[in-house]
């Protein structure tokens, strides 16, 4: 019966869109229970409490923010170039949702399996971009410009290293498929191998996702907010979704290129027990804290140093480990075999 | 069905975008155009079968050379109105240019012919079970190896000499080396002096002159040095 409905196009239609709300609706809780948990993380490093109002342990803390964002007035500048004022954030929080369609959550749990799903993933995130840099120039703002300007060329510096650190992996696999990735690391995790690359690939990611140290795109010293400095109430709480979201699709892109994706660390008895979603959302809370903990670590970059690190350490470094990677699995003969 | 409406819809809002590009006043609004019109191409990619060309041409295209086309654009200072005022000056010749094009593209358009022995120079297809990224590869690394090196060392030989041209060393300009700054050892630049209460510092020893290799360079010493 409900097979049978299944196989019609409009049964087809209700099983994607049921699909996409069962992914969308974990992401957006993880991402408000993101911002719960990064004032928690960094109160906890700071020896200060956090939210601890709002319901028991401040865990509605999130709604409340949200409620009174949404009730806030959204102010367009004067200046500002209006449709595209408005659609900067929604093109910002559009793309950190989309990319999830082909995040494999376990063996076969993926809404779109697709041949080429690490260069999707790689695509929508080189977008990102634009929702910033749209925003910086709609404002009509010198300094949402400057954060727009500065964030663009964080971004673009970083996407470089983060492309050649992909490619070492997708040497190793042997196909661009995100299940086959992981499936390549059921005997050994590539963060072990590719240690180098995966450190690469983390602080790349902490400055693609213009998170700290590499915050300088919002810069609140110096250029009050960056780019979003003239957005309020829903419009800048998109941007907010936004960033956060793309940490978790970070953290996710991180588990499913070095740390295993949904396998357990060993398959032995009890860990083999607990499904691979679970292992995944674990993995994903482990970088996310990572994340968060560097937060709390370290000072801001200044914007030389933060070009001489990608430019001049990260891009020469992955470089030569896409040449050493190849090198050795040519030597050995350990390359994989086509599908 | 579902492909044939999605093809005419993509194709027509990609001839709608590009017309927009040329036509837009603002030239911020024609690099959003041309981008729109990067994705309905690569859509059109997708219809055909050639994903990963379709996913190449949105990063390569839109995630890379837009984002650099934009980045230049948006620090323009247009005056719309002095733009507005060229219009008629320019209309005459501008106007023989795209008439002399557009005579062009129809005489090559009427007088193209396909060779008779094209569909034996056509690789073989591709079987059904080979993705087309392992097709793609196969067909550029193996029987056109020698022309992809050699189009790899044209751009090569492009972006070396764009940084030529635009590489200038200022004099009078204080850069940060840092190799210099980790190098300083704590003798060079500190002396620990022991000052007897009262006395002052009348005479302080100097530390040990060191060769300075390049004085100007780490000018502003350890204080800005590593990880601030």
């Amino acid at each position: 019966m409900i097979a049978d409905f299944l196989a019609t196009p409009v049964g087809q239609f209700v099983f994607i869109v049921a699909a996409i709300l069962a992914i969308m609706i974990p992401v957006l809780i993880g991402v408000a229970y993101l911002t719960y948990a990064e004032r928690k993380v960094l109160a906890a490093m700071q020896l200060r409490k956090g939210p601890n109002v709002v319901g028991p342990f401040g865990l509605f803390q999130p709604f409340a923010d949200a409620i009174k964002l949404m009730m806030k007035e959204t102010v367009i500048p004067s200046g500002s170039n209006r449709l595209l004022f408005l659609m900067a954030p929604m093109l910002t929080f559009g793309l950190a949702l989309i990319a999830w369609a082909v995040i494999p959550f376990g063996p076969g749990l993926v809404l779109a399996d697709i041949n080429v799903g690490v260069l999707y993933l790689f695509a929508i995130s080189s977008l990102g971009v634009y929702g910033i840099i749209i925003a910086g120039w709609a404002s009509n703002s010198k300094y949402a410009f400057l954060g727009a300007l500065r964030s663009a060329a964080q971004m673009v510096s970083y996407e470089v290293s983060i492309g050649f650190v992909i490619i070492t992996v997708l040497l190793c696999v042997g196909s661009l498929n995100l299940s086959r990735v992981v499936e390549a690391q059921r005997d050994l995790w590539f963060l072990i191998p590719l240690f180098p690359m995966f450190v690469v690939f983390f602080i790349s990611a902490l400055a693609e996702t213009n998170r700290a140290p590499f915050d300088l795109p919002e810069g609140e010293s110096e250029i009050v907010a960056g780019f979003f400095v003239e957005y309020s109430s829903m419009s800048f709480a998109l941007f907010f979704l936004g960033e956060y979201a793309n940490m978790i699709l970070m953290s996710a892109m991180t588990t499913i290129l070095f740390l295993g994706g949904w396998l357990p660390p060993f398959d032995v008895a009890p860990l083999n027990w607990v499904p691979g979603p679970i292992w995944f959302a674990l993995k994903i809370a482990l970088c996310l804290f990572v994340f968060l903990w560097v937060r709390a670590t370290f000072p801001r970059y200044r914007y030389d140093q933060l070009m001489r690190l990608g430019w001049k350490v990260f891009l020469p470094l992955s470089l030569l480990w896409v040449a050493l990677t190849s090198g050795a699995l040519m030597l050995f003969g350990w390359l994989p075999s086509p599908a | 069905m579902i492909a044939t409406l999605a093809f005419y819809l993509f194709a027509a809002v990609l001839l709608a975008s590009a017309t927009m590009v040329v036509v837009a006043r603002n030239p911020v609004h024609a690099v959003l155009f041309l981008i729109l019109a990067f994705f309905n191409a690569s859509a059109l990619f997708l219809l055909a079968g050639a994903e990963f060309l379709a996913l190449i041409l949105v990063i390569v295209y839109v995630g890379a050379v837009a984002v650099l086309f934009l980045f230049v654009v948006m620090m323009l200072d247009v005056n719309f109105a002095e733009l507005r005022e060229g219009f008629v000056r320019y209309l005459p010749i501008g106007g023989v240019i795209g008439g002399i094009l557009l005579v062009e593209l129809l005489l090559v358009g009427t007088a193209w012919t396909i060779s008779p022995q094209a569909p034996l120079l056509l690789a073989e297809p591709v079987p059904e079970a080979v993705t087309n990224t392992r097709a793609l590869g196969r067909l550029l690394y193996t029987d056109y190896v020698y022309l992809f090196q050699a189009a790899g060392l044209v751009l090569l030989v492009a972006m070396v000499g764009a940084i030529v041209l635009t590489l200038r060393d200022r004099p009078g300009v204080r850069r940060q080396n840092v190799g210099a700054q980790l190098a300083r050892a704590r003798d060079a630049t500190l002396a620990v002096v022991k000052v007897a209460p009262g006395a002052g510092l009348t005479v302080v020893p100097k530390p040990e002159p060191k060769p300075d290799p390049e004085p100007v360079e780490h000018g502003h010493g350890g204080h800005h040095g590593g990880g601030h």
